[in-house]
């Protein structure tokens, strides 16, 4: 694959792929678990700039908000009533879970899209590891609160048969253990293809040369798409947590 | 000609599993489209059920990324 990248055109090649390599930050080639690398450096920057909106900016607690204090609220009330919404009185309890969630990966989304980053939330692995603990601790839930009455989720009495209600439950039983591989995919793989999209029209500009408007035009019109795919994804995550989190509060029909 | 044929094959198959994210394009459009003309016929209650339209996109994609993640497979893990 890598080997196509080096035909033609001037000097300015660019592997749409590079972008995701995780590299050392301090030089070296192999990759512990401890070595910090631009995955490390970028999450950090996304804690540390999730920090400076919600516990910095929104630290002055005025009557009349600054900038950075209607962001905070906005961003917390929006969330706040999805949750009401979608899981009702009782998922406000898990709340903070949700809202860290979604604040980590909206935050991460955005921050990948400024020039050379680095998209932390387009590795199938940070998404793994977010939607794996959604389901582990939904599924926890969902059985502390219910016991085996959680398994109701899987009967749908309002089937009229009961070889359609067994049918059913085998394609109920499917579809709940192939959540957490939707989820994380759902936005690796949106991120990823933003990202490589962005820099095959780059390749192109990068090509051209002084000819380059179209691309450069295509460029700054994908960069705007990319930046509503950000924050949609951020939030279809976001919700689909507090979907599954219904199902596991709530699992009958 | 260069290669052997199970490269070709592992590009062909990528190729082929692209032609589900169409499916998916359909299915989407489909929920959007639904959703507005359902929207413009009530408007007071569309605000309500953005919500339920962002599940059902989600829903409708992830089919679609299924198969964009079988071509990424076939290209970058076989």
């Amino acid at each position: 694959m890598a080997g196509e990248a080096e035909h033609g055109g001037s000097g300015f090649n660019i592997h749409p792929m590079d972008q995701f390599k995780v590299t050392p930050l301090f030089g070296g080639d192999s990759v512990h678990w401890y070595t910090p690398t631009n995955a490390t450096l970028w999450m950090l920057l996304t804690v540390l700039a999730i920090t400076l909106v919600m516990v910095v900016g929104a630290r002055g607690r005025a009557l009349i908000p600054s900038r950075a204090q209607s962001a905070a609220e906005v961003i917390y009330g929006f969330t706040r009533k999805m949750v009401e919404d979608v899981a009702g009185k009782e998922g406000m309890k898990y709340f903070p879970y949700i809202l860290t969630v979604f604040l980590f990966i909206l935050f991460a989304n955005l921050l990948a899209l400024l020039p050379a980053s680095f998209a932390p939330t387009s590795h199938i692995a940070v998404t793994g590891v977010l939607a794996l603990a959604v389901f582990v601790t939904v599924t926890a839930i969902g059985f502390v609160k219910h016991g085996a009455g959680f398994l109701k989720l899987f009967w749908v009495t309002s089937a009229p048969t009961v070889a359609l209600r067994i049918v059913l439950a085998v394609i109920e039983l499917i579809s709940y253990f192939v959540r957490p591989l939707s989820h994380s995919v759902r936005l690796g793989g949106n991120m990823m293809a933003g990202h490589a999209v962005l820099k095959v029209f780059a390749g192109f500009a990068g090509a051209l040369g002084l000819g380059a408007i179209f691309p450069i035009v295509a460029i700054v019109a994908v960069y705007g798409l990319e930046l509503m795919v950000a924050c949609i994804q951020a939030y279809v995550f976001a919700i689909l947590t507090c979907v599954y989190l219904n199902d596991a509060l709530h699992p009958g029909h | 000609m260069e290669g052997n044929i199970g490269e070709m094959g592992q590009f062909i198959g990528a190729g082929l599993a692209c032609i589900g994210m169409g499916g998916a394009g359909i299915g989407v459009g489909h929920v959007a489209g639904n959703f507005l003309s359902g929207a413009l016929r009530n408007p007071a209650a569309a605000g309500e059920q953005t919500a339920t339209l962002f599940i059902g996109i989600a829903f409708a994609e992830a089919l679609g990324i299924f198969s964009f993640l079988v071509a990424l497979l076939l290209m970058f893990a076989v």
